[in-house]
């Protein structure tokens, strides 16, 4: 996925001189391209993210259209407030873009797990959340985002994720993109767990279940159309990301949930416990610690889908 | 624009003294604290706007206008203040400051009025909202410059520091800071909270060209900040050293004026010894 954005914001900055990157002393070689098209567009504003968030504003506020590059829990966590006001609150079209979705860097240990940032974002006001499901999704995303011309957040996993989309129907912020069709299930797969969603897919079927799989690639605004499809034809629906189960995607949809009456399918949050992992682990540890393997994650589904509670499914989120 | 201006003349000094009379009746009618931090940063911006902003009220945006941002938000009555009377908007919209409703929130919103720059209240965010905004500048070949006026208790904040190495790796020479240095901030002297001093040597530590002024002077004030560039490509600090509450005789130096609001007898006090009754 970074690879995918280096490339598709160069290709951006070709068309658009507005356009100026901005990184936080990331992201080696990676924007070479960049750099050496545009050097006085790209700016390495060193370790210092509130600043490098503020000043994205101030390039707003002449005009510019800044893209901000970092690692995704210090591009969000670290400098919430400056996205807040300085950004949000003057309604500026600033891109932050993190990088290192949910368990991407997992062995970096807990600093550098993005576990809480779309909660975080998704509650400013104004703040498109864009949380894109493989490369393809990565370049459309970008680009979709700055026509928006609003504050954005786009999510990016890390390198070598497989590639989803085998077609490559239109992007549209706000519009989950169906790949499969089922009728017993349908999974929500979000940003970088959506390959995850088809292996998981892959399983059921082979089960003899009957399930769909989305993309649902932007948790705000939320594609309230999928939803209301999904939950009045299907038995179960589930939301799948590297990410809390708390005020993520499963809790975006919970919330919509909430306000309905009308829902047939019963729904399932599949995602990260509310706790810190602090063993050492590579992603594929972390997520076979939080049971969050295609096997795992299968297992839970198909016993919420027979069972008559499903919060009885949730894993205990040990943390060894 | 103000090149015209009548520098140490009286027209400022009678001015400042007006603008402070209407700073304190915003707080009496708004209701509204910090009105010593306001008087103790009015004169930096009324020489600013008076004397050496190229802006024009008539055009608040224009792409080549020089920018001024209150980083330190908390003091926006006197940034009301100048600007209604340099005529970015009709002084009666004054009267509006702080009611329910209104346009002039006690801190600055986006675009609340003409004239204003940047939201502010949060402290630490302005410095870096004008390095954008003097980055974007010279990414225009424009030779508009960007102030940003910090309290002293502003520089608490980590943020001003990564801004102030951000300007001098960047050679952001367009930018001029004055720090409004009346050593108090919101619970105590400033120094005893955080090591503020020596504050102008902190500023050429990082990089940047200091100097020091009477921060009530307003014809020093005015020639400190008409200083171009030197050349060097250093951004430019302004430590200005003021009196918290100053022009009334019972505010100044006093830091329950921070939060304190005029009681009617202090607010004809006040307006006496200003002259404005």
């Amino acid at each position: 996925m970074r690879n995918a954005f280096a490339a598709k914001i160069t290709e951006l900055a070709a068309a658009d001189d507005r356009i100026v990157l901005l990184t936080g002393d990331i992201g080696n070689r990676l924007f070479d391209n960049f750099r050496s098209r545009w050097p006085k567009r790209f700016y390495n504003c060193g370790i210092a993210e509130a600043n490098m968030v503020s000043l994205a504003a101030g390039l707003a506020l002449c005009g510019l259209r800044p893209v901000v590059y970092t690692i995704a829990s210090f591009a969000t966590t670290r400098c919430l407030e400056q996205i807040r006001l300085d950004i949000c609150y003057h309604e500026l079209p600033v891109i932050i873009v993190g990088t290192g979705a949910g368990l991407s860097y997992a062995s970096l240990g807990a600093t550098h797990h993005a576990c809480e940032d779309i909660a975080l974002l998704r509650v400013l006001p104004g703040m498109t959340v864009v949380c894109p499901g493989d490369s393809w999704e990565v370049s459309e995303a970008i680009g979709a985002l700055l026509s928006a011309n609003q504050p954005g957040y786009l999510r990016l996993g890390k390198k070598g994720e497989p590639q989803v989309h085998a077609n490559r129907p239109p992007f549209r912020i706000g519009q989950a993109i169906q790949i499969r069709s089922g009728t017993d299930m349908a999974l929500l797969g979000v940003g970088n767990a959506l390959a995850l969603s088809c292996t998981v897919a892959d399983l059921l079927s082979q089960q003899g279940y009957s399930v769909g799989v989305y993309s649902l690639h932007t948790i705000k605004p939320l594609d309230e159309a999928c939803l209301r499809e999904v939950f009045s034809h299907c038995g179960l629906v589930a939301t799948i990301e590297e990410h809390s189960r708390l005020g993520g995607a499963g809790g975006t949809v919970a919330e919509w949930l909430a306000q309905r009456r009308t829902a047939r399918a019963r729904f399932v949050t599949i995602g990260t416990p509310d706790v810190f992992f602090h063993a050492a682990g590579s992603q594929e540890h972390v997520r076979h610690a939080w049971e969050l393997t295609p096997q795992s994650i299968a297992k839970q589904l198909v016993a919420a889908f027979h069972a008559g509670n499903s919060a009885a499914i949730h894993p205990t989120g040990s943390t060894t | 624009m103000n090149e015209s201006c009548e520098l140490g003349s009286t027209i400022l000094p009678y001015r400042a003294a007006r603008l402070r009379a209407t700073v304190v009746r915003m707080s009496y009618y708004g209701q509204a604290p910090h009105l010593g931090s306001a008087l103790s940063c009015l004169d930096i911006l009324l020489a600013a706007y008076g004397g050496v902003l190229r802006v024009d009220p008539q055009h608040p945006d224009d792409p080549h206008r020089d920018r001024l941002i209150l980083s330190k938000g908390h003091a926006a009555m006197a940034l009301y203040a100048v600007l209604a009377d340099q005529g970015f908007f009709p002084p009666a919209w004054l009267e509006a400051f702080n009611q329910n409703g209104g346009r002039l929130p006690e801190q600055p919103a986006p675009h609340c009025v003409p004239g204003v720059e940047a939201a502010t209240g949060s402290l630490g965010h302005g410095l870096s909202i004008g390095l954008g905004m003097a980055l974007a500048l010279r990414l225009n070949g424009c030779g508009a410059r960007v102030f940003v006026v910090l309290s002293d208790g502003e520089c608490n904040e980590g943020s001003v520091w990564e801004a102030a190495l951000f300007a001098a790796a960047q050679r952001l020479e367009n930018v001029c800071v004055i720090v409004d240095h009346n050593r108090w901030q919101a619970t105590g002297r400033s120094d005893q909270i955080m090591a503020l001093d020596p504050l102008r040597e902190k500023w050429e530590a990082f990089g940047w060209s200091a100097e020091e002024v009477d921060g009530h002077d307003l014809p020093a004030l005015v020639s400190s900040l008409r200083r171009t560039p030197d050349g060097t490509g250093r951004p430019r600090a302004i430590v200005a050293h003021t009196i918290k509450g100053k022009g009334v005789s019972f505010m100044e130096d006093d830091n329950n004026w921070h939060y304190r609001i005029p009681s009617d007898a202090e607010l004809r006090s006040a307006l006496d010894e200003l002259d404005c009754p």
